[in-house]
């Protein structure tokens, strides 16, 4: 970059013409520093709690409160091994799993009923619709408080208190109306002429959706699919109201269950079992982490 | 890979009517279509497709919400049937210091939490929608937290973080500041968590990124050849093109920050303390409903609740009138 403005030996020197171009640069060299100056310390900022943690779980307790420095003097994973052995005669595995299969299921069931209901609300025109997704969008406003008892009511007088139904049920459902929002709003953006063409060559509603708009929904499918195992892997009210038995607990319930028991000074176990339980959600975001914004960007989907 | 398409901005508009049908009745005569708005097999595919969500909305939200209307006006306690009590619930609500005061720490962590929240999203997106080098890596540390924040694990973090004589202590004082500890001082409990949720700003930044990409390069071209400075560019083109945004992140920030839940109780280990300084809506409806199974009491407040949210939300439609600037009217 430098040497192709840099100015050129010939005889007809422009040197106020040069002398502003210095200037100019110079200005925007300053602004880059400063710029880089200010996005570097809210980097430090932001980063600074994920690396407190991280760290920590790999100093001797004595370290985490009493010693400023970042990083440990000692290195230890003792806590690894400490947060690893389980809870109770329940084994950390056993978390781990229960977790990654509520949030496998919940991937699998707002991706089914939510990818047909966008397809309805893109694309068929039925008596009612408009009112109906009218409503969907104002469950996005309405605080989730006002259901959760007669939801936990409802699954009680089922015999359901325990199990994961409750838990997934929404999921397959399509309770979560940011994602059909999404989807619709991505099918909109799908030619007509595609239908169309299909109806031409007899496809009905169900070929329709299944053979030309879902391939096509590929990135809304996905960015929602990152969302629902990412919320699904964090929920903590959810298994905290319906689930008793610690063999069917998440990691979320099981890292607070681990805070209640292990010794107050316990700090290095249970700062290793944070890092294991945010571990999953960390790898998705370096994965995914272009879908997750593009989804936030365009929709303006939560963290 | 693709993106999402970038023309669709959030804008639930009306469905397009489905205008082919009624074009196909006039040019295929033959077909002898009866002359209805809704073909019979779009309305039976319709509702087929929709049944997943028409259910849930019946058995999980509009369902439910009747109930708990009913339960609200009840003494109800999961085991036996419940037992009418008229309008004492509500009476009782308001003389229960306790629902006062999480009505109180709600407020307040709504009323300072958003704002100051809105606030550094809206800085850090301004910083980065400069144009410089590592934009999107930054965009993407600075998200990052917004994804963890309510999570268990950085609420034990920040409860170890903030304990006293812990590492946010030590730090200060090197500062020479002495704030008497956070987690277990009442006057900075609150603080601490507003500080957990500002922490997330990540998703409303950059939500005011996109649309600030959005915001027409000649707007800014055109004010400098009028000699508008920078803080004239912000409040003449910046603030009202980006108000829409503005508007979508406010309504959704303060409807998110009334139902914190999980960070207040893993701090407080359920207790909503000190002193009730952490006593959340969510958490002390918590408590009541399913630790005291008082599951009418815990209904009343949850009404009471929505009557609030629905409220602010209709007062913010109002009054976005009169600050929301939409361009697409002009045109």
């Amino acid at each position: 970059m430098t040497t192709l403005t840099a100015p050129s030996p010939t005889p007809q020197v422009d040197h106020a013409a040069v002398a502003r171009r210095a200037a100019a640069k110079n200005r925007r060299r300053v602004k880059s520093v400063l710029f880089h100056t200010v996005a570097v310390v809210a980097t430090v900022v932001v980063l600074y709690p994920a690396a407190w943690m991280l760290f920590a779980s790999m100093k001797p307790n004595s370290d985490i409160i009493g010693n400023v420095q970042l990083l440990p003097d000692v290195w230890t994973m003792e806590h690894y091994v400490s947060a690893l052995s389980g809870i109770g005669g329940v084994s950390f595995w056993t978390f781990f799993g229960n977790s990654l299969l509520l949030a496998s299921l919940s991937v699998v069931g707002t991706v089914l009923s939510s990818t047909v209901a966008a397809y309805a609300f893109a694309r068929i025109s039925f008596p009612g619709r408009n009112v109906m997704f009218a409503i969907m969008i104002g469950t996005l406003l309405l605080p989730f408080h006002v259901t959760i008892i007669p939801q936990y009511i409802l699954f009680n007088n089922l015999g359901m208190v325990n199990t994961y139904i409750p838990l997934l049920a929404p999921k397959f459902l399509a309770a979560e109306a940011f994602f059909i929002f999404l989807m619709v709003q991505f099918i909109r953006g799908i030619p007509r002429s595609l239908d169309e063409a299909a109806r031409i060559d007899g496809c009905g509603h169900g070929r329709t959706f299944w053979r030309i708009i879902l391939p096509l929904m590929r990135p809304a499918i996905v960015t929602s699919s990152i969302f629902t195992f990412i919320w699904s892997w964090n929920d903590f009210l959810g298994p905290l109201l319906y689930l008793k038995d610690p063999s069917l607990y998440t990691m979320p319930i099981a890292l607070r269950q681990y805070v209640d028991q292990t010794s107050v000074s316990d700090y290095g176990a249970q700062m290793a079992m944070a890092v294991l339980a945010l571990l999953p959600v960390m790898i998705f975001f370096v994965v995914f982490q272009r879908f997750l914004i593009n989804g936030v960007a365009t929709q303006g989907l939560k963290g | 890979m693709a993106s999402i398409d970038p023309g669709v901005v959030a804008t639930p508009g009306q469905p397009v009517p489905a205008q082919h049908l009624q074009r196909n009745d006039a040019e295929t005569p033959l077909l002898n279509r009866p002359k209805r708005k809704y073909s019979r097999s779009d309305t039976r595919a319709g509702y087929a497709f929709l049944s997943p969500w028409i259910i849930g909305f019946v058995g999980l939200t509009a369902f439910p919400m009747l109930a708990s209307l009913y339960l609200a006006f009840t003494d109800y306690n999961l085991f036996t049937a419940p037992q009418w009590v008229g309008l004492d619930n509500f009476v009782d609500l308001f003389n229960d210091p306790r629902f006062i005061q999480s009505a109180q720490v709600t407020a307040g962590y709504v009323l300072l939490g958003t704002p100051i929240k809105l606030a550094s999203a809206l800085a850090v997106a301004m910083l980065l929608n400069m144009k410089h080098r590592g934009q999107g890596a930054y965009r993407s540390i600075f998200y990052a937290p917004s994804l963890i924040g309510a999570s268990v694990s950085i609420a034990i973090v920040w409860k170890v973080m903030f304990t006293d004589d812990g590492i946010v202590d030590r730090i200060q004082r090197v500062f020479g500041i002495d704030l008497g500890g956070w987690v277990g001082n009442p006057a900075m409990s609150l603080p601490m968590l507003i500080l957990l949720g500002v922490w997330g700003f990540g998703a409303p930044m950059v939500i005011f990124l996109a649309g600030l990409k959005q915001i027409p390069a000649e707007l800014y071209e055109a004010a400098e050849c009028d000699g508008a400075g920078p803080v004239r560019k912000f409040f003449a083109i910046t603030v009202p093109m980006l108000s829409p945004v503005v508007f979508f992140n406010l309504l959704l920030e303060t409807i998110a920050a009334f139902q914190v839940f999980s960070s207040a109780y893993i701090i407080s280990g359920g207790t909503g303390g000190p002193a009730g300084s952490t006593m959340f809506y969510t958490l002390y409806l918590y408590l009541r409903g399913f630790q005291d199974f008082r599951m009418g009491y815990a209904s009343a407040m949850a009404w009471v609740l929505v009557i609030v949210v629905a409220l602010i939300t209709a007062l913010m439609f109002r009054t976005s009138k009169g600050w929301v600037h939409y361009t697409g009217d002009e045109r």
